[in-house]
């Protein structure tokens, strides 16, 4: 992309190519800017528009259903704009030093430098150990999802779905239409719970018909489905061949040969944590997220932020988040780029975004995160599945090291050293410490983000394999 | 009203000097309050690199780093954990014939030291260590060294003094130190007043500032050596690794990890520091000539500290110069590791008997004043 310049020296870098990635480039190159854009991904789309590989032959409206029309809309935005933007797929960004992104592609680092960075890096599932969920054959929701959605596969030909919130009967809904036989759909939320959050979820109320008939059609083709859940076990010698819960009238067992679990989302932080940007407790997410403005601002200036990355907020809001940020980027950059009716449309998302919100407040009330998990979860259950670490060593920590904060408790146990840095488990560990410590969440404080974000190897550096060449000659 | 607090010895700091003074000052009846800013090693103590070596050392701290070897031979009895210490032996190469002079001077100069070192040929290296690199031309091995985890063996020290008596308050933030007649008042950031007969000044890269306030000012700067650790891997090396002349070191903890220093860092602010870009890079390329079989593996994590450096490398260890009853612990310049333990005793003796069997003199505060 030799022929890209951008004026006065901005030079703006998009990490991320989902549904705010892609709003954020098609909005800075409608306005005259040619951002980077650098996607983890093979191809743009995120984790929710998600392409199938080439010779795959599967129709929008199969891989995306509902979605269909907005995931078509994305990938042809994204299309529409090439050669205008510099696309780099299958990178990763490692590590940022400087007004520098370290980039991994290939096997190779190198440095990209930038202006103006819009961190736009989605989400993973927000995991809850039980015993048993390290056995094969269990998945988070999202990694269901995406087998299915991406390769064409299903967990399993008798699949249990567990846990809590919106993707849950989404993701039974695919499965079941895809042919897979929904044992059982498994909800730790009460029906109570979504009955009283019904008022604010009609601010949506498309999206929430699209939740009432993903419920409806599993109810119709003889999905059962339980409320006030409680996991208690995977089992199965080598591979899961059963789960078992409780609810109020007892425990219950189904056979089943794959699980897929999950209690929503969580935001994928690490970048903007090891740019400096403050980040605040949020409630809501229980969680510590990036703080930003109601126009995108993170607290460092030339740093903006949208999308899941930032905030889980869903699809529909990360397209408007992810414009907003380039909106609020051009208007921070020149104050001359934005047409007044450019102005009124960057007042106009804000309303949206706000709008959704509530409808996103909703959520959170009709599948709230399961406040006895922590207390309930038994100390043989390994919670750090990299490290192999259970619960009973963190709450010993706690209870015998007097550990409140977890980077101590890390440091003493091992909890989150391992390969995936505590993506998967630190918010679990964190709910453990609390609840044992009889703490609030929000004081157990969060993981310090660390370079490399995913792991790197040793010969990525480019005069490293120059030397070693040299040295084979 | 502020509650006033009394105590025989108050120490600013629960690093691995603080806490082991602590913990040998109950072990001769003596009161003690540890105060610390943070969590005990959580800094230096806790987040460096783990050697457990007193190979390499200036011959003015080979006494010391013998006694901390005597201490380090009986750990698990004294803080109730193994803390992963092992004696592997530590392996300094040598890259060229001269490296290897260097080290058999060294070996020469230090017998009476009881380290045992063995110079090891190119050829020993290729047959007993295959996985080293080409580079590697020889090596000084000392049997006896070896590494340990910081991260347990610190807060380790601590609990055991807690366990010995010692008043250990943590998120203890001292504000001011004076010396108020034949005793010190120390006021915390928590609104603690304290009374003591002595203070100790084991504050790591911090304590500058309290030499300072009694007049005694060194020139102190604050280092950020830089660490990575790989994803765990099959055993292969329970040596420490060493390079004459500077560069990388390498361990292989028990977990299968190996932990990689080298480089400096940067400071983010007065308490953290983080990595470089460039110190990440010269770590992993100077790793792959050390270890060439790690180039396939994965780097999953690196940090960095913040610690107190002297410019001639040298501790201060010893009585203050212009306050009776304030005792120096400080400026480690990056290898107050191994001889942490043994200062801690110290620093002990110096409180109850005004002076020390080990010879100090290297590590007085007025080399600088």
């Amino acid at each position: 992309m030799s022929q890209i310049s951008n004026p006065e020296s901005c030079i703006p870098v998009i990490v991320g190519a989902g549904p705010a990635g892609v709003r954020a480039a098609q909005t800075l190159v409608r306005h005259g800017l040619h951002p980077v854009v650098i996607d983890e991904s093979a191809a743009w789309g995120g984790q929710i528009y998600r392409r199938q590989p080439k010779e795959f032959k599967r129709s929008a409206q199969q891989l995306y259903g509902f979605e269909a029309a907005r995931a078509e809309s994305i990938h042809q935005a994204m299309s529409e704009i090439q050669g205008q933007i510099d696309y780099r797929p299958d990178t990763l960004v490692w590590n940022a030093e400087d007004r520098q992104l370290d980039t991994l592609h290939a096997g190779v680092t190198s440095v990209t430098p930038y202006t103006h960075l819009i961190i736009a890096t989605g989400a993973t599932d927000l995991v809850l150990p039980f015993e048993g969920w390290t056995l094969p054959g269990v998945y988070s929701l999202g990694g269901a999802q995406v087998s299915l959605k991406f390769q064409a596969c299903a967990i399993g030909q008798r699949v249990v779905f567990m846990g809590t919130g919106p993707l849950l009967y989404l993701v039974a809904y695919q499965y079941a239409r895809a042919g897979a036989q929904v044992v059982a759909v498994l909800d730790t939320a009460s029906l109570v719970d979504q009955i009283t959050a019904t008022p604010r979820l009609l601010n949506k109320p498309a999206l929430f018909a699209k939740g009432v008939y993903y419920v409806a059609w599993l109810r119709t083709h003889g999905v059962p489905i339980y409320r006030s859940i409680q996991p208690i076990a995977a089992r199965g010698e080598g591979r899961v061949t059963s789960v078992t819960w409780r609810d109020k009238q007892g425990e219950h067992t189904l056979d089943c040969d794959a699980i897929g679990f999950g209690y929503g989302l969580r935001s994928e932080t690490q970048l903007a944590d090891i740019l400096g940007v403050k980040f605040q407790y949020d409630q809501a997410q229980r969680a510590s997220i990036p703080i930003r403005d109601e126009a995108g601002r993170s607290s460092i200036a030339g740093v903006y932020l949208a999308g899941d990355g930032a905030s889980i907020m869903g699809a529909e809001a990360s397209e408007l988040a992810g414009e907003l940020a380039a909106l609020t980027l051009l208007e921070d950059v020149d104050k001359q780029y934005l047409s007044p009716a450019a102005h009124q449309h960057l007042k106009s998302l804000k309303s949206r975004l706000a709008h959704i919100s509530q409808f996103r407040s909703g959520l959170e009330r009709a599948f709230p995160f399961p406040a006895h998990w922590a207390k309930q979860i038994t100390n043989e259950v390994i919670i750090c599945r990299c490290e192999q670490i259970t619960a009973g060593e963190i709450r010993k920590a706690v209870t015998e090291l007097n550990a409140l904060d977890l980077n101590r408790v890390k440091a003493l146990t091992r909890v989150g050293m391992g390969r995936c840095q505590a993506r998967m488990c630190a918010a679990a560990a964190a709910e453990i410490v609390a609840a044992c410590a009889g703490i609030q969440i929000n004081s157990v404080s969060r993981l310090r983000g660390q370079a490399p974000i995913k792991p790197i190897p040793f010969i990525a550096d480019a005069q490293v394999i120059s030397s070693l060449k040299r040295g084979e000659q | 009203m502020t509650p006033l607090l009394s105590t025989d010895v108050a120490i600013i700091g629960g690093g691995i000097v603080g806490a082991s003074a602590a913990l040998a000052l109950r072990r001769m009846n003596i009161a003690v309050m540890v105060l610390e800013r943070d969590v005990c090693g959580s800094h230096s103590s806790g987040v460096n690199y783990g050697g457990v070596r007193r190979q390499g050392r200036s011959i003015s701290q080979l006494a010391l780093s013998a006694r901390a070897h005597e201490i380090w031979g009986r750990l698990e009895s004294l803080i109730g954990i193994s803390a992963e210490y092992l004696r592997s032996g530590h392996l300094k190469i040598a890259r060229s014939e001269a490296d290897m002079a260097s080290l058999e001077a060294y070996r020469e100069k230090t017998l009476e030291y009881g380290m045992n070192l063995q110079m090891l040929d190119g050829s020993y290296l290729r047959k007993h260590y295959p996985w080293l690199g080409e580079r590697a031309v020889g090596g000084s091995l000392c049997p006896e060294d070896g590494h340990a985890n910081p991260r347990l063996v610190s807060p380790a020290f601590a609990m055991a003094a807690k366990r010995a008596g010692a008043d250990i308050r943590e998120h203890c933030r001292v504000d001011s130190v004076n010396k108020d007649g034949d005793h010190f008042l120390l006021r915390t950031h928590s609104g603690l007043q304290i009374r003591s007969q002595f203070v100790l000044n084991c504050a790591g890269a911090w304590s500058g500032k309290i030499a300072a306030q009694f007049g005694e000012v060194v020139p102190m700067e604050s280092i950020h050596p830089v660490m990575v650790v790989t994803e765990p891997l099959a055993p292969f090396m329970s040596l420490s690794l060493g390079v004459e002349g500077g560069g990388v070191y390498a361990r292989q903890a028990p977990r299968g990890n190996c932990v990689i220093g080298g480089s400096r860092g940067f400071a983010l602010d007065e308490l953290r520091a983080r990595p470089s870009r460039s110190a990440i890079n010269l770590v992993l390329q100077q790793t792959v000539e050390l270890l060439p079989g790690l180039r396939h593996a994965h780097i999953i994590r690196s940090w960095s500290g913040t610690e107190g450096s002297l410019p001639d490398r040298q501790p201060v260890i010893g009585f203050s110069k212009t306050t009776p009853g304030l005792v120096h612990g400080f400026g480690f310049s990056g290898a107050g590791f191994q001889i942490g333990p043994a200062v801690g005793e110290v620093l002990a003796e110096l409180v109850r008997d005004g002076r020390s069997q080990t010879p100090l003199d290297a590590f007085a505060i007025d080399r600088y004043t």
